[in-house]
């Protein structure tokens, strides 16, 4: 029974652990954002209005922009080609807004797996996969990422013979990267639409591998 | 300053500061995978300082490399940005 704890003073009534409210008194920097915030919005330079459309526009990103990308390089061999030589501007061909980001695209095969990882900080294509998920800027993934990124795939469940190379790719400086995961096997009539459908967030970061087509 | 497979070294300075060339790769040797083009210092842009335009690579190193015998398997490679002032020809 998941909510049959024993640890009952750190649980709400509903089961759930409390989350500790958000009251202690604002950092440095959370200081300095609305200082600067207001500043803009003072002198003229935004609106609120402004503010609040691009925060809905970086919480609208998702790993499904990145998803069709991978599904049109599966089906569009020209694409494919253009994206491997400038991801970049081959994203921003599909109509996807991703700013001034300099996206390489790297390509899982037969006997390459590649993982993308940012030892310094949080590098993300954020603007194509949108906000990365926790795990990925802990120093436990970003420390082993580099040194034991076969045990870390393993964690995951992704399993790799010793003759497949691994590539890790450390984001340390200013491009960003999107794995492009191998075609499962079992899909070859299957459209652009439902292919995407196929392609986890993990797939693209080289935590995982796109997913494989129910059996119908 | 190289073209791609030439063979370089990371310089070991210890600089402080915003630095993008991380400590586990200082004085290993890999290979310039690609040349990515000019991109404004991060070292200087960080602390809104004029910042020179400096070429950056992608260097690749062997799992061998960097962590000898503790590699899980010593041809798996790792990738990084490096700019050129922080590579010297190995």
């Amino acid at each position: 029974m998941p909510h049959d704890h024993h640890d009952h003073d750190h649980l709400s009534p509903s089961g759930h652990p409390y989350r500790q409210d958000n009251d202690a008194p604002l950092t440095y920097f959370q200081r300095m954002e609305i200082a600067v915030r207001e500043l803009l919005i003072e002198k003229g330079h935004l609106t609120p209005a402004e503010i609040a459309t691009q925060i809905d526009a970086m919480d609208a990103r998702s790993p499904a922009n990145g998803a069709a990308v991978v599904a049109r390089a599966w089906t569009d061999p020209e694409f494919k080609a253009r994206l491997m030589d400038n991801a970049g501007d081959a994203t921003r061909e599909m109509g996807f807004d991703i700013g001034p980001l300099h996206l390489v695209a790297v390509e899982n095969t037969a006997d390459t797996h590649n993982m993308i990882v940012c030892t310094l900080c949080s590098c993300y294509p954020r603007n194509l996969l949108g906000l990365p998920p926790d795990w990925y800027k802990t120093r436990a993934y970003r420390s082993r990422a580099v040194r034991e990124p076969r045990a870390v795939l393993r964690e995951f469940g992704v399993e790799l013979p010793q003759t497949t190379q691994i590539r890790v790719h450390d984001s340390t400086a200013d491009m960003r990267y999107i794995v492009l995961p191998a075609r499962p096997e079992g899909t070859d009539g299957m459209d652009a639409a439902a292919l995407a459908r196929l392609v986890t967030r993990d797939s693209m970061i080289g935590t995982g591998l796109a997913l494989v087509p129910e059996n119908t | 300053m190289t073209s791609a497979g030439t063979k370089v070294r990371v310089k070991t300075m210890t600089p402080p500061g915003h630095i993008r060339a991380p400590f586990y790769l200082r004085g290993k040797t890999g290979e310039i995978e690609r040349i990515l083009g000019r991109f404004k210092n991060p070292e200087q842009l960080a602390y809104g300082l004029p910042a020179a335009e400096k070429t950056l690579y992608r260097v690749r190193f062997s799992m061998a490399e960097l962590w000898g015998d503790a590699a899980e398997n010593p041809t798996d490679t790792l990738d990084a940005e490096i700019y050129d002032h922080w590579l010297e020809e190995a």
